[in-house]
């Protein structure tokens, strides 16, 4: 399957549960194709693995084209590698070096405990969607699009808001494992627009008392999420939503 | 207060608590170092006696004081607290993590700064404030004020005492480099039309009110002003 000539080092984080500590393991990969992306390099390391009847390294990966969120790996101390704007899976080996050591870990944080090796179980985001990043509508016809109309410009910061695939590279790369870009971005797709405004106040304050029960970290504005989203969330989600929350808990009578 | 929730016990909450007493603090730098950049005038010291005595004297500054006491240790141990919150959100800590390459040192180190900040602010309450407060200013100037301006000319002798303020004060440039825009950023006053405003007042105010300090004993020390 190796069709390439570049030899590479990997230290993997090996780990079998999230009740035993793991460690990095090391592995060497040779003839890996630069034309191969970070994810088909781990192909090879795995079918290595399997030929040898050893484990193959559990990792996270769905669509392979960026867009899924599910690939995770913290590569050489920066989520999906060192590329800005790219996931882990569009990342390809052309961008090291013959000779390289790669040191590769899973997502660090409290709230995404490890699965096994570099799957971690990011379920805490499910949750902090479902306490309030969505909006009620009843059945029926929808209605004339027409019928609401938006600004350019908040329908073009909504979706740029909504680009966000949930990855949890944000989480991986803050110093304080905070949530917050994710959850701004989330809460902000959805304050920018018009069907978004009935239950504004209300799903900052449901979405952000979530991402607290759930242990993750407190920003303190390093803007490293947004250096290294694959997405390019901006940080003024964040204003944003902290604004809300201020209006929510300062100004709108309703109380969650 | 019911009706307030847990406003101010929410990650967002207790980040504006950070950012309103920064904020605070931020106003009482201008004020604290406008009154000090007096000695500059060079007229032995007699301005700036004037403004320290009004500063000591006047109820609503003294009641003031207070209220910079209180929003100093808010701001204190809020960060500690929020730094505990935040190590635990981490248990586990990266063997290999590259934080040069997505943000600034300074921004990752407001611990560190911080509390070099507190040393320092031990050292300079003791050298100036205990003074003036307690143990008494020893000599008057002509105008019959206190002569705070006698007792700095004095202390800024010491070389020791004149590198740990300039330290103590390029400690506190870079916390107040990225203290000021991030405080603006938590209070959630972002705005494309102003956003570059604050970025650059920011970085100015940091750097003046900064040096200015730092010239202060650096000044006396080198014997610039009498």
């Amino acid at each position: 399957m190796s069709t390439g000539n570049m030899n590479l080092t990997l230290k993997v984080w090996r780990q079998k549960n999230n009740k035993t500590a793991g460690a990095l393991v090391d592995y060497k990969v040779t003839d890996i194709s630069p034309d191969m992306s970070f994810l088909e390099m781990f192909d090879v390391l795995n079918e290595q693995l399997i030929n040898k009847g050893e484990e193959p390294v559990v990792f996270d990966h769905d669509c392979r084209e960026g867009i899924c969120g599910m690939c995770s790996m913290f590569i050489n101390g920066r989520p999906h590698g060192p590329k800005d704007l790219v996931t882990t899976c569009q990342l390809h080996m052309r961008s090291f070096k013959d000779g390289d050591t790669i040191v590769v870990e899973p997502w660090r944080a409290a709230a995404f405990p490890v699965v096994k090796d570099l799957a971690v179980d990011r379920s805490a985001f499910d949750r902090v969607i479902a306490a309030g990043g969505f909006i009620s509508v009843n059945t029926g016809n929808a209605q004339d699009a027409n019928s609401l109309p938006i600004p350019k410009m908040q329908a073009d910061a909504a979706f740029e808001a909504a680009a966000c695939i949930g990855c949890g590279a944000c989480v991986a790369t803050c110093k304080n494992a905070s949530a917050m870009l994710f959850v701004s971005a989330k809460i902000s797709q959805l304050a920018l627009l018009p069907q978004g405004q009935p239950e504004r106040y209300r799903r900052v304050q449901s979405m952000v008392a979530q991402m607290d029960s759930e242990g993750f970290g407190n920003c303190t504005n390093t803007g490293a999420c947004e250096a290294e989203c694959p997405k390019g969330i901006s940080l003024e989600n964040i204003a944003r939503m902290n604004r809300d929350f201020a209006s929510a808990k300062f100004i709108s009578e309703e109380t969650v | 207060m019911s009706g307030f929730g847990n406003a101010f016990s929410s990650s967002i909450g207790k980040k504006f608590i950070m950012g309103i007493t920064g904020l605070f603090l931020i106003l009482f730098l201008i004020v604290h170092c406008g009154i000090n950049a007096l000695i500059f005038l060079d007229d032995d010291g007699l301005k700036f006696n004037i403004g320290a005595h009004f500063m000591a004297t006047n109820w609503i500054i003294r009641a003031g004081e207070y209220v910079l006491f209180i929003g100093l240790l808010v701001h204190i141990f809020q960060a500690l607290r929020l730094t505990l919150q935040n190590q635990k959100a981490r248990p586990v800590k990266y063997a290999v993590n590259d934080g040069k390459a997505n943000s600034k040192w300074y921004s990752r180190s407001m611990g560190l700064l911080g509390t070099l900040l507190l040393i320092f602010l031990v050292v300079h309450l003791k050298d100036f404030w205990v003074v003036s407060r307690f143990t008494g200013i020893p000599t008057v100037d002509v105008n019959g004020h206190e002569n705070l301006y006698g007792v700095m000319k004095v202390k800024f002798q010491d070389p020791v005492r004149v590198g740990v303020y300039i330290l103590a004060m390029i400690s506190l440039c870079y916390h107040l480099l990225h203290g000021f825009a991030s405080a603006f950023q938590t209070m959630g006053w972002n705005h494309s039309k102003y956003n570059g405003i604050i970025k650059n007042v920011g970085v100015w105010y940091s750097i003046i009110i900064s040096l200015l300090f730092a010239a202060m004993p650096i000044a006396v020390y080198a014997g610039l002003i009498k």
